[in-house]
């Protein structure tokens, strides 16, 4: 820590590398980030494995009463086996991947979106901000679940559909960390600069603004995912997130709740599950927010 | 085109801005024309209108009325696509260069950055020589290419916006205060800098400053702006040696000289600034003015011819 304090600021010379390749070095400088990448890369690539590891049939949603409800052991069932004698350790391999694709998927459309509409109200002001803003505004009136409640029972309970639900209940929050983000650079000199020398709006948002916003972002980015996870437990609890007997992290944690007495391992595994991967998200969107910024090199 | 003919003719502009106070009046019918090669000093104080004047020049804000006339086009009758063009022969020097290069690009990245949207060189090498060759004209030690603005001194950052400017060989610079924000001991080299670029490439400027010292040496034609309006301009040199309009006098007198005794005796304006917010229709000076008559309160004074180019606008020189 203090060796990190008094590092000498190299003096401005000659550099080779180009932007991406000094960002990734210094991301691998930073313990945590590292820590955090390669707790997702493992888990990114069991998601995808999932298959090889565990059969889905037999496995995975194959109920087997006779071994319900064994506590974790080294010999049968690493993590124990849940009410109906399945394989934790097998459903949570599983579950990642529908936790996984829900979160990522819904919160990169709702950043997509929101941020779009957010840096154009921010950028342009007036009567657009008023217009955005406004709409934005019913969308964040509405309670979150039941806006995806309205979107299931509309058009059906399916992974899409639970991604859009969850996404558009995004969408505010992003246009309004964008927007403000926005609002805050727009103002710099450099802004004016890069229009004095004629740059179209879309390259002063692109090139000026948003890199200059890209902190708040990633860290609303990550935040937001883990938000997903939970909501996608919520729903599934409603019974109109995945559909039972398919596995999904939020839903195994709900469903442990009834033995937790008895069994607490059937919900504190997941919940460790989500935490990691929350605790890794963030631990990485803090790392890449430094990266990116050459001004703590 | 005959040689002195004005490069830049401004014609009563006027910028309003809509406050919840009423109307006001940033620039109130600005006129003066800039033959090519020369420098015109525009001083006053802050909240004057000048900076904004400099921005309705390159119009990045659109004028409420009045024309900005370049080789006798008019700059706000253009579409925004030849505007872009135009823009290449106009551009700006900002007053602080700790916030007008953006942190997350390179020197060369910023240098460079004008002639990629203007597709100007298309090779890459060829590109990257030009920022080069201007980073020599500007005194940049070309090791510092790939360091960020922050690594780097208010000297040297200025520089860069010098550069920028440069770079796509426009015919004319605005100024804004280029060296305000800068260390005294800074402010000289930039300033000659920007005096040998200007007889190097045959440049034509608009030199907006509060700074009386650095408007002298500078300028071939000075124009005193206060809330808004001219109120005196004259050739540099006879604005020091005469100056007519009770305003410029107090101005000058503010000047530190460097001598113990026969200083002259200055002149401290007492009173507020007349609110730029609808203003009543007197001398706008009349509430700070030290000759102040009852006429000044009554009706606005024009700015009319007292001498070979050189006009004011007060009562007095009737």
């Amino acid at each position: 820590m203090m060796k990190h304090l008094f590092r000498r600021r190299a003096e401005p010379e000659e550099g080779s590398m180009s932007l991406l390749q000094e960002s990734w070095m210094r991301l691998l400088s930073n313990k945590g980030a590292v820590a955090g990448m390669v707790f997702l890369t493992i888990l990114v690539l069991t998601a995808i494995c999932a298959d090889l590891i565990y059969d889905y049939e037999t496995e995975v949603i194959m109920q087997d009463i006779p071994s319900r409800l064994q506590p974790p052991s080294l010999k049968g069932h690493l993590l124990g086996t849940d009410e109906y004698g399945r394989d934790l350790l097998a459903r949570l391999v599983h579950g990642s991947r529908m936790s996984l694709v829900v979160s990522f998927s819904s919160v990169v459309l709702a950043l997509a979106v929101g941020g779009t509409l957010g840096a154009m109200a921010g950028y342009f002001g007036g009567v657009i901000d008023n217009i955005i803003m406004r709409l934005t505004d019913v969308l964040l009136a509405i309670p979150m679940t039941l806006f995806a409640i309205v979107i299931v029972a509309a058009l059906g309970a399916n992974t899409t559909n639970l991604t859009l639900a969850l996404g558009a209940s995004s969408i505010p929050i992003f246009a309004r960390v964008v927007r403000a983000s926005v609002l805050t650079v727009r103002q710099a000199e450099y802004v004016e600069a890069a229009r004095s020398i004629g740059a179209k709006h879309g390259t002063v948002i692109l090139r000026h603004i948003l890199p200059n916003c890209i902190g708040p972002i990633i860290v609303q980015f990550t935040l937001r995912i883990a938000q997903a996870i939970y909501n996608t437990a919520a729903l599934s609890f409603l019974g109109m997130g995945v559909q039972p007997p398919a596995p999904e992290w939020g839903g195994l944690l709900a469903s442990g709740r009834t033995y937790i007495r008895d069994y607490s391992y059937l919900s504190i595994i997941p919940g460790l599950a989500i935490m990691s991967t929350i605790l890794a998200l963030n631990l990485l969107g803090d790392g890449l927010r430094d990266a990116l910024d050459p001004r703590l090199k | 085109m005959t040689e002195n003919a004005p490069l830049i003719d401004v014609r009563g502009l006027t910028k309003y801005f809509a406050t919840k106070r009423g109307l006001l009046h940033a620039v109130d019918g600005v006129s003066f024309t800039i033959s090519e090669g020369k420098t015109l000093g525009l001083v006053g104080e802050s909240g004057c209108g000048k900076s904004t004047t400099g921005r309705l020049l390159l119009r990045l804000i659109e004028p409420t009325s009045g024309q900005v006339l370049f080789h006798g086009t008019d700059i706000a009758s253009l579409s925004s696509g030849e505007m872009r063009d135009m823009r290449k022969k106009m551009q700006m020097i900002f007053q602080d260069p700790f916030s007008s290069l953006n942190p997350r690009m390179t020197v060369s990245q910023i240098i460079e950055e004008p002639l990629r949207l203007h597709r100007m060189i298309e090779d890459r090498d060829e590109r990257m020589n030009k920022v080069l060759e201007i980073m020599d004209l500007v005194g940049l030690s070309r090791r510092l290419r790939n360091t960020y603005p922050h690594e780097l001194d208010g000297g040297r950052r200025q520089r860069i916006g010098v550069a920028r400017a440069l770079v796509l060989d426009p015919e004319f610079i605005v100024c804004d205060e280029p060296v305000s924000a800068l260390d005294v001991s800074i402010r000289a080299q930039i300033l000659n800098l920007m005096g040998e670029v200007q007889e190097q490439l045959g440049l034509t400027l608009l030199f907006i400053t509060h700074d009386l010292s650095v408007v002298h040496h500078f300028s071939d034609e000075i124009a005193v702006m206060y809330l808004g309006k001219i109120i005196e301009k004259a050739p540099a040199d006879e604005l020091f040696a005469h100056p007519s309009h009770p305003y410029t006098e107090a101005l000058l007198s503010a000047i530190p000289i460097p001598r113990l005794h026969d200083r002259p005796k200055r002149i401290i304006l007492r009173g507020e600034i007349t609110s730029p917010v609808n203003l009543p229709k007197a001398c706008r000076f009349a509430t700070r003015c030290p000759k102040v008559m009852s006429r000044c309160h009554e009706e606005e004074p024009e700015l009319c011819e007292i001498g070979p180019n050189h006009q004011a606008a007060c009562f007095l020189l009737d």
